[in-house]
């Protein structure tokens, strides 16, 4: 058992965990921070997509103890006093969502893309998203969420 | 009372279900805890075929964290075999189909042994220690080798690989053949489909020991269904079982089941008396979720030299794979009634059979039947068009249905209620501007440009509405194809829908509260709607085909009426006029000519809760239950193109434009029905040109990741010009008729006749999906030979 000491959506969180215990076990399964879901074994789908010390990163290939000391945001820490960020309001304008599996990933892997490209094109929308499989919605009312809500905010 | 709310059926009202999925707070199988909770692995067949010698737990259940293991052996008793629902033809071989293994595994992936512990890793990684001792066996990999004399026998207790023949016919089909002037055969292949839904299957089971009722969470398409398959299978009684779908990740037909998994960890929890988990990983969903298609189909087609269609001829060979599921016999006949399509002809053969092969079961995957029947159609009307120098349109136009003939009962027997194809095509053809792409790609084959333009056209119909049970009768499928809806007006005036339908991504919460909202003259916000859980939904037939809305969504705009009709009752009384004397408005009954005697419906609802002055003999309520059970199935139908870019030194294909003008009937709401369309023909375009499961000749899945299995991104697909005719079905008083397979069915032919069409100067007639590059290049290559 390794200790850690991780800080996330604003609350800290001390624990002792196995060393090979995935980051996102460790966020559903000993925090209940169920918000972020599952979606593969090899880091192909990025429905696990989460902040690390404001990175995105897919929580299935990070281990809990290299979170040790780092801030994570998961989705269920972005909207504040219920107003929901510009990335979750266009998703839910745009209709970028169906089954909503993968939304969460979505969304991490949007914000990212966003400080990297505030002002994307088309096209580096799609290619910021390659991470992350939706099996929905074809991927264009994604494209167009994130597209709006480019132009709104720069770090959405 | 003069001003008139704004009608919701046609509104692109945004979706109630968002809120939660959008900020994580879900509610998804894995995501349910409970104290004491135990979480359950499966140690799964690494060959495709393989007697089970031995199977030692023992050295599992040494380790800490372990409570138990068990072979299939030892919980066979407890456990009948999965159930198949539609043997659909007489004589349909039924094999067993353990939920664990006990003497033998017949694909790569069939459960072995299963252990519960205290936390999924320690689960995983006591299946290490499991022994198996397995004697290979001659496997059975491919359609046609399995019907071949001296195959290996998937089930030797069968003596045979044939499941079932199947067929049907009508007109002269000979005599169609013996007048034409051309007779085409192809043979196309449908690929065997992982459907990947985003979501693994899991199941959580909370059993009460002291009563034996027992809570069964599922990712499940079918909550109904399940229930009544899971009493079958375990011989728990149906009234002891709740279940609940609660979100659901997705499902495309994947979650259409009674699983093993579900039997499984019912079983076990019973059996410990403890609250029991199983969550699937992704390498296991490739392996043990249900696939989709693989077939093979041959198709001969009898013509005119002028283009019109006489006769079709159609005979497949459907892969199985290992066991019967739910549906697997059911799903290629599906497809029996759609390969004439939406053409005027004047005979048809169609037969079909059954083969088992030591692989992945084959059942329902998005359209089932309807996208491998309009695949075979409409490739095989471009090689007629090719074959006869005629517009690939043009022979469409020749042959179709058209508007002032519906209703038109097609060769295949079906009556189709309503359709406008001309209008339709046009519309799309002007979107897609047909005539200039052509000319570009003229110009391109004049030039010997390395990248060709390839133009696919896709004129598609499908048949909706899952089913008229009598049909389904006919069909020898064991269930019916009626569907339930209660509504239920609260004291306050809130209303409370319980839908017999599961969706897990559909909207249906949305789209069945603004049809009943215009129904019951109610606020969208009033309505709350209530699905996926046995106990508060007592029955329903669930979520697939594209019947939801159909039968589903029908079934509320009924019950929506039956309560205005008794609160017509309760108003009359309350006003002290005559029922027929009253107007029913934006939710208020009002006496005609009288226009301040009126009563809402929500005053109606409070005075039927407080039941101080109803009429005389009248219960108490205004709730109305809706059971509806379809004539007949809807139809609808559209156009789709597609233009690609191949080039022809790398063998890369670029789909340049994709326009389609789909007519669904009436539209509820036009953002839902856009969204169903994007990914409907996401999922057909990965078919045509991505996805494909491979199993290597020892009978391995060699796509048992997504790591292999390709999935196409956001870079892989293009943006989509989606727009619509309105031709409302006659069949329904919502004029609805579904959309959530039509992108499939369509898209698939559609982007395929583009690549071909792109390479025809080449002498390509064919290319196997997925057009690969490495497909494509070959084709270019071999029909460079053979031109030179």
């Amino acid at each position: 058992m390794t200790h850690i000491s991780v800080k996330v959506d604003g609350t800290t969180y001390e624990d002792d965990v196995e060393p090979r215990l995935l980051l996102i076990h460790y966020l559903r399964d000993r925090l209940g921070l169920t918000g972020t879901p599952i979606g593969c074994d090899t880091s192909n789908c990025g429905t696990c997509t989460v902040e690390l010390d404001g990175t995105a990163v897919k929580s299935c290939t990070v281990l809990a103890v290299q979170a040790d000391g780092s801030e994570v945001t998961t989705v269920q820490g972005l909207a504040h006093d219920g107003e929901w960020t510009a990335l979750q309001r266009t998703f839910h304008e745009r209709h970028a969502l169906q089954c909503g599996y993968c939304t969460p990933g979505m969304i991490m892997a949007a914000r990212d893309l966003l400080r990297e490209h505030p002002h994307p094109t088309p096209d580096e929308v799609r290619h910021g998203l390659e991470g992350n499989i939706c099996r929905c919605t074809g991927y264009q009312n994604i494209v167009r969420a994130v597209l709006d809500a480019s132009e709104e905010e720069v770090t959405a | 009372m003069s001003e008139t709310v704004e009608r919701e059926v046609g509104r692109a009202r945004y979706r109630k279900e968002d809120a939660h999925l959008i900020t994580g707070q879900t509610n998804w199988t894995d995501n349910i805890s409970v104290t004491g909770l135990l979480h359950l692995a499966i140690l799964r067949s690494p060959m495709a075929h393989a007697r089970i010698d031995r199977v030692d737990v023992s050295a599992a259940l040494e380790r800490p964290g372990v409570i138990a293991a068990f072979s299939g052996r030892d919980v066979a008793q407890e456990m009948g075999s999965l159930p198949c629902a539609w043997p659909v033809a007489e004589g349909t071989v039924v094999p067993d189909h353990p939920p664990i293994a006990v003497d033998e595994v017949r694909h790569a992936g069939d459960p072995v042994a299963v252990v519960v512990a205290r936390d999924r890793y320690t689960a995983a990684d006591a299946l290490e220690a499991i022994e198996v001792d397995y004697t290979p066996l001659p496997a059975a990999l491919d359609i046609e080798g399995a019907l071949a004399d001296g195959a290996p026998l998937v089930h030797s207790d069968k003596g045979t690989n044939r499941c079932y023949d199947y067929r049907t016919s009508d007109g002269d089909y000979a005599a169609a053949k013996a007048k034409a002037d051309i007779v085409l055969t192809r043979r196309y292949h449908q690929q065997r489909l992982i459907p990947t839904a985003m979501e693994p299957r899991a199941v959580v089971v909370t059993p009460l020991a002291a009563s034996g009722d027992f809570t069964l969470y599922s990712s499940t398409q079918v909550p109904h269904v399940l229930r009544v398959l899971l009493a079958v299978t375990t011989g728990i009684p149906e009234n002891k079982i709740r279940v609940v779908a609660p979100d659901v990740g997705g499902g495309f037909g994947s979650k259409l089941q009674v699983y093993g998994e579900e039997v499984i960890t019912l079983m076990l929890a019973k059996r410990l008396g403890r609250p029991l988990k199983w969550t699937e990983t992704r390498s296991e969903a490739n392996v043990a979720t249900h696939h989709g298609r693989s077939q093979v189909q041959d198709i001969e087609i009898a013509a005119r030299s002028d283009g019109t269609l006489l006769g079709l001829k159609v005979s497949l060979l459907a892969d199985m794979g290992a066991y019967l599921m739910l549906l697997s016999p059911g799903i290629p006949i599906l497809g029996a009634s759609m390969y004439p399509a939406i053409y005027k002809m004047g005979a048809y053969e169609f037969s079909c059979t059954g083969v088992f092969t030591n692989r992945t079961p084959i059942d329902a995957y998005r359209g089932a039947g309807r996208p491998e029947a309009t695949y075979a159609i409409e490739r095989i009307m471009d090689d007629l068009a090719a074959e006869i120098g005629m517009d690939p349109v043009d022979l469409r136009r020749h042959n179709w249905i058209r508007h002032d003939e519906f209703p038109y009962t097609t060769i295949a027997g079906l009556t189709y209620d309503s359709g406008n194809y001309e209008a339709a095509t046009d519309k799309a053809l002007a979107l897609f501007d047909y005539d200039k792409l052509r000319a570009e790609q003229a110009d391109r084959v004049e030039h010997a440009d390395t990248v060709r333009l390839g133009i696919g056209v896709s004129t598609y119909t499908e048949m909706c509405g899952l089913a008229p049970s009598r049909w389904l009768g006919e069909m020898n499928y064991a269930a019916g194809g009626w569907e339930a809806a209660n509504i239920r007006v609260l004291p306050t005036g809130k209303v409370e829908i319980i839908t017999g339908t599961s969706p897990h991504g559909q909207g249906h919460v949305t789209s069945w509260s603004q049809i009943a909202a215009d129904v019951l003259g109610v606020p969208f916000d009033d309505i709350e709607v209530m699905h996926g859980d046995t106990v508060l939904a007592s029955h329903g037939l669930d979520t697939y085909g594209s019947r939801s809305l159909v039968v589903g969504g029908v079934a509320v705009h009924e019950a929506a009426r039956k309560v205005v009709d008794k609160a017509r009752k309760v108003a009359a009384h309350l006003l002290e006029a005559n029922e027929a004397d009253l107007d029913f408005k934006d939710g208020a009954f009002t006496v005609k000519g009288s226009p301040e005697a009126t009563k809402t419906i929500q005053e109606v609802a409070f005075a039927t809760f407080s039941s101080h002055d109803l009429p005389d003999g009248m219960e108490p309520s205004i709730n109305a239950e809706h059971v509806l059970d379809p004539d007949t199935f809807s139809f609808p139908h559209g156009t789709h193109l597609c233009a690609v870019e191949v080039d022809t030194e790398t063998g890369a294909v670029h789909i340049r434009s994709y326009v389609c003008v789909d007519d669904v009937g009436k539209v509820i709401n036009p953002m839902i029905v856009e969204g169903q369309l994007h990914g409907g023909i996401a999922q057909g375009i990965a078919q045509a040109l991505y996805e494909e499961a491979v199993y290597d000749e020892e009978g391995n899945l060699v796509t048992g990741t997504l790591a292999d299995y390709l999935v196409p991104g956001a870079p892989d697909l293009p943006e989509f010009v989606t727009d619509r005719t309105e031709t409302p079905a006659t069949s329904n008083p919502l004029g609805v008729k579904g959309v959530g397979e039509a992108g499939t069915i369509a898209s698939t032919p559609a982007v395929v006749n583009a690549v071909v069409d792109a390479l025809r100067p080449f002498g390509v007639q064919d290319i196997r999906m997925p057009c690969t590059p490495e497909r494509v290049w070959q084709a270019v290559r071999s029909g460079k030979e053979a031109s030179a």
